[in-house]
């Protein structure tokens, strides 16, 4: 079951803090990079990233749970249009926060989020080829885990058979 | 409730204030211009971040 969120709202209410961040992640959407304080941002970004992952799986019912948080029908267009697809193939991390520093006024930690781009063929390549490896190396590692497992089994076998073998010669 | 008997002298009242000190920023040179900066921040000089252009100059 989910946990709530421990601690102060942002804004002050839950009721505040659910409009300030579906407003947040509609500036987000509709120009790519936004501007805003640090703890902002970082209450922003799995908002965001889940949003973009119902974006990518397109279909009516995502479409408005989507519509849910963002009622901007434009800006959830290019949600399903735009933003979607270009993370086809990036295994979630759609957002970078970048920290700007303190803000003039009251010394706000400010920062920027922003979408990330899409990855290159060369990017996602080498990340299949990570997997890969680590998928491997998962593979040899149950393989040995496996082959130990049966000599174990294998040896006390073994030695029970000699033993029946060495009571028989006795018996006789 | 408890209160003070005797008026704090001006030498004692400037001890204590003399131990209030700012402590200096810890800033590190930018890679790109080579400005001081404070560390993880994007550079306020030039808007890099990671050699990526993070801000508007």
């Amino acid at each position: 079951m989910p946990q709530p969120a421990k601690g102060a709202r942002l804004g002050g209410s839950a009721a505040h803090e659910k409009l300030l961040l579906a407003n947040l992640a509609k500036s987000l959407f509709e120009h790519g990079r936004i501007t805003t304080t640090e703890a902002k941002a970082r209450r922003l970004r799995p908002v965001a990233e889940r949003l973009i992952t119902k974006a990518k799986k397109g279909d009516i019912h995502n479409r408005r749970q989507v519509l849910q948080t963002i009622t901007d029908k434009s800006v959830v267009h290019t949600l399903f249009t735009e933003i979607g697809p270009r993370y086809e193939n990036r295994p979630g991390g759609y957002t970078r926060i970048t920290k700007l520093g303190p803000r003039r006024g009251d010394n706000a930690p400010m920062a920027v989020i922003e979408l990330v781009e899409a990855l290159t063929v060369q990017q996602s390549a080498v990340g299949e080829a990570e997997a890969a490896t680590k998928r491997s190396a998962k593979d040899a590692a149950g393989d040995e885990a496996l082959a130990d497992l049966k000599k174990d089994e294998a040896a006390p076998a073994d030695a029970a058979a000699e033993a029946e073998e060495s009571d028989e010669a006795k018996d006789a | 409730m408890a209160v003070p008997k005797r008026k704090m002298s001006r030498s004692n009242t400037r001890h204590r204030r003399s131990q209030w000190k700012a402590a200096p920023v810890s800033l590190v040179a930018c890679e790109r211009c080579h400005e001081p900066k404070l560390q993880h921040i994007a550079c306020p000089n030039c808007g890099t971040y990671n050699r990526r252009q993070v801000l508007d100059v």
